[in-house]
């Protein structure tokens, strides 16, 4: 017999149907120990249809879910499962009781009693940093302080397997940063292999080990976060993830692995897999594009030189987006002193470069363009 | 002017003299609707907390039924009762009529569907997702409806407040299937009404006051129901 690893959660031909419509269809979709796994997708993708199906929460019109290779509901009691799992919700869904009972309910629930319900809440509550607040009642908790007692209810019953369906996003940033910081930490100690949703998706990058990319019920791309970001599958998993440019090209030219795309009337050179002739999409990530002083002297070693008008600056956070117009539309990413040294303001000329290698290609003839 | 100033008088003597008639009518009233309450809670909670978590054909029309039973006229209620309970009667057998279990009967069945409605409404008013939540902690059926009763504790006991009070002040069930009889099956509202036909504005008038402090208190405590807060 083959030694194969068995995935703590593996689940096959998973689909929901509410009212006629398919609102989920999974095929397949795995999980190995100690793996951090993001669903990530905008709002109504079924992010959390999926992880309410895979803890066995809501029914489900196919499928099969296997619990380290048991189906769970013939080999597995639905209730047993269900308590080797642990899920927090975007609310906090606390009871009306004090902070260290609602960290206690699922032990109680499991028929534990004495003083191990403390003391194993109390960890808890450690772990959190809310032990201060052990013996206030839940109703008088700031927003930060309710999700960290809902966390660490669900820690208290040392899960196999923890969800998360999209936990941060009711707090505010210092309170969700902290958050964050304590629940990662909390996962790597234990190795709490997790399934996490967020339509955040510098949240799934930072934690995740893999990221499954959900849109319209169904996973559009999976892979490590690394691979999602800088190759997505397709334009819509490149523009969600943050691809600013994405241009519909055809390919003019192919030298080895040199390709020469023509797009907008411009020729850009880059590297992929696609024959001569053939649609391709490029995607260009606004971090990937160097802006310089216009005027042909500047030197770079990038293959991609073009002169654009500066259409908008917008300031996001750390640094600026700006949107170029070269003849095709670009997004780059400047510091605050890129802006002051190059003097950039809306309507000035510049020169935009970026790496042939910097360039993602998408085949239109891929899969997901039938 | 001076009825009512001679009736406050005597009425404030009567309570504070503990009259004994006053205070068998008063004890008698609350244990025939403290029971008659308590029979609705069991019912009523059962009921509203299946329908509120359950889902089934015909269900809006069985919630359309619990809301119209709220508002059930006592008369109605009287004399369906008087008329079950006749000696010719369906369940004349039981020979309970003009009795004090009478009335328990009849004001069970004004109460069931006051509690029932305010208890459907307490469980739908729970955040949809703690069902969820609960489950996900490992609970089983059993163990989730009794953390959702407890969960919803306080509008519960806005539903055995509100039961209670609509019995307690409810006299046209009661006059019909009780008979108003002395020391036996006589209420505050059925004690209240005769008094005030004889004339004796005294008695009525502290019936009346007790009467009032009952509905103070049940509103006190409804208003800090409503007025708590959820836990986040």
């Amino acid at each position: 017999m083959n030694k194969t690893i068995i995935p703590v959660l593996e689940s096959k031909n998973l689909q929901v149907r509410r009212g006629g419509t398919l609102i989920l269809d999974v095929p397949s979709l795995s999980i190995t120990e100690g793996e951090i796994l993001s669903l990530i997708g905008p709002n109504g993708a079924g992010k959390t249809t999926l992880l309410q199906v895979l803890a066995h929460l809501i029914p489900f019109s196919r499928g099969d879910v296997y619990f380290r290779g048991n189906k769970i509901g013939s080999n597995h009691s639905v209730i047993q499962y269900r308590r080797k799992l642990a899920m927090v919700f975007q609310e906090p869904l606390l009871f009306d009781t004090t902070v260290i009972e609602n960290v206690a309910s699922g032990l109680r629930i499991r028929g534990i009693k004495g003083s191990e319900i403390r003391d194993t809440a109390a960890a808890q509550l450690a772990r959190f940093g809310i032990s201060h607040l052990a013996d206030r009642s839940a109703k008088t908790l700031s927003g930060g302080e309710a999700q960290r007692t809902s966390l660490a209810r669900a820690f208290a019953t040392r899960p196999e397997i923890l969800f998360l369906d999209e936990p941060f996003a009711s707090l505010d940033p210092p309170a969700r940063e902290s958050i964050i910081d304590d629940l990662e930490q909390a996962i790597r100690e234990t190795g709490t292999t997790t399934f996490m949703a967020t339509h955040d998706r510098l949240e799934a990058i930072r934690l995740s080990d893999r990221i499954a990319v959900m849109n319209g019920g169904k996973i559009a791309q999976e892979g490590g976060p690394e691979e999602v970001m800088n190759h997505p599958a397709d334009e819509w998993v490149a523009s969600f993830v943050g691809t600013e440019t994405i241009l519909p090209g055809k390919v003019a030219e192919k030298n080895g692995s040199a390709l020469l795309i023509s797009a907008f009337g411009r020729s850009v050179e880059t590297v992929g897999e696609a024959a001569p002739g053939e649609d391709v999409v490029l995607c260009i990530r606004p971090e990937n594009v160097t802006l310089s002083e216009s005027g042909p002297a500047s030197a770079t070693s990038a293959r991609n030189v073009f002169m654009g008008t500066v259409e908008r600056i917008i300031p996001s956070g750390a640094f600026y987006k700006v949107r170029i117009d070269c003849g095709f539309p670009l997004a780059a990413y400047v510091t605050r002193n890129a802006i002051n040294d190059l003097s950039l303001r809306e309507g000035i000329e510049v020169t935009a470069s970026f790496k042939a290698t910097a360039i993602h290609v998408i085949r239109r003839k891929s899969p997901f363009y039938p | 002017m001076d009825i009512i100033l001679d009736g406050i008088k005597e009425a404030f003597r009567l309570l504070f003299s503990l009259d004994p008639e006053v205070m068998g009518i008063t004890w008698l009233s609350f244990k025939i609707s403290g029971i008659a309450t308590l029979i609705s809670l069991v019912i009523g909670i059962t009921v509203g907390t299946i329908v509120a978590l359950t889902s089934f054909p015909g269900r809006k029309f069985v919630v359309s039924l619990i809301n119209t039973g709220m508002a059930l006229p006592p008369v109605v209620v009287g004399l369906f009762v008087t008329i079950f309970l006749w000696r010719n009667g369906p369940l004349g057998f039981l020979e309970i009529l003009y009795t004090p279990t009478a009335i328990i009967v009849a004001q069970a069945i004004i109460a069931t569907p006051i509690v029932t409605g305010i208890s459907l409404a307490a469980m739908q008013q729970l955040p949809k997702k703690l069902r969820l939540q609960i489950l996900a902690l490992g609970a089983t059926r059993v163990q989730m409806v009794w953390i959702l009763i407890r969960e919803a504790k306080l509008p519960l006991l806005a539903a055995v407040m509100a039961g209670f009070g609509g019995v307690i002040s409810e006299v046209g069930a009661s006059i019909m299937v009780g008979g108003n009889i002395k020391g036996y099956s006589r209420v505050l509202t059925t004690a209240t009404v005769m008094e005030t036909s004889r004339g004796n504005f005294d008695i009525a008038i502290a019936l009346g006051i007790i009467l009032l402090i009952f509905a103070y208190l049940i509103n006190l405590i409804l208003t800090q129901i409503q007025q708590r807060e959820r836990p986040r």
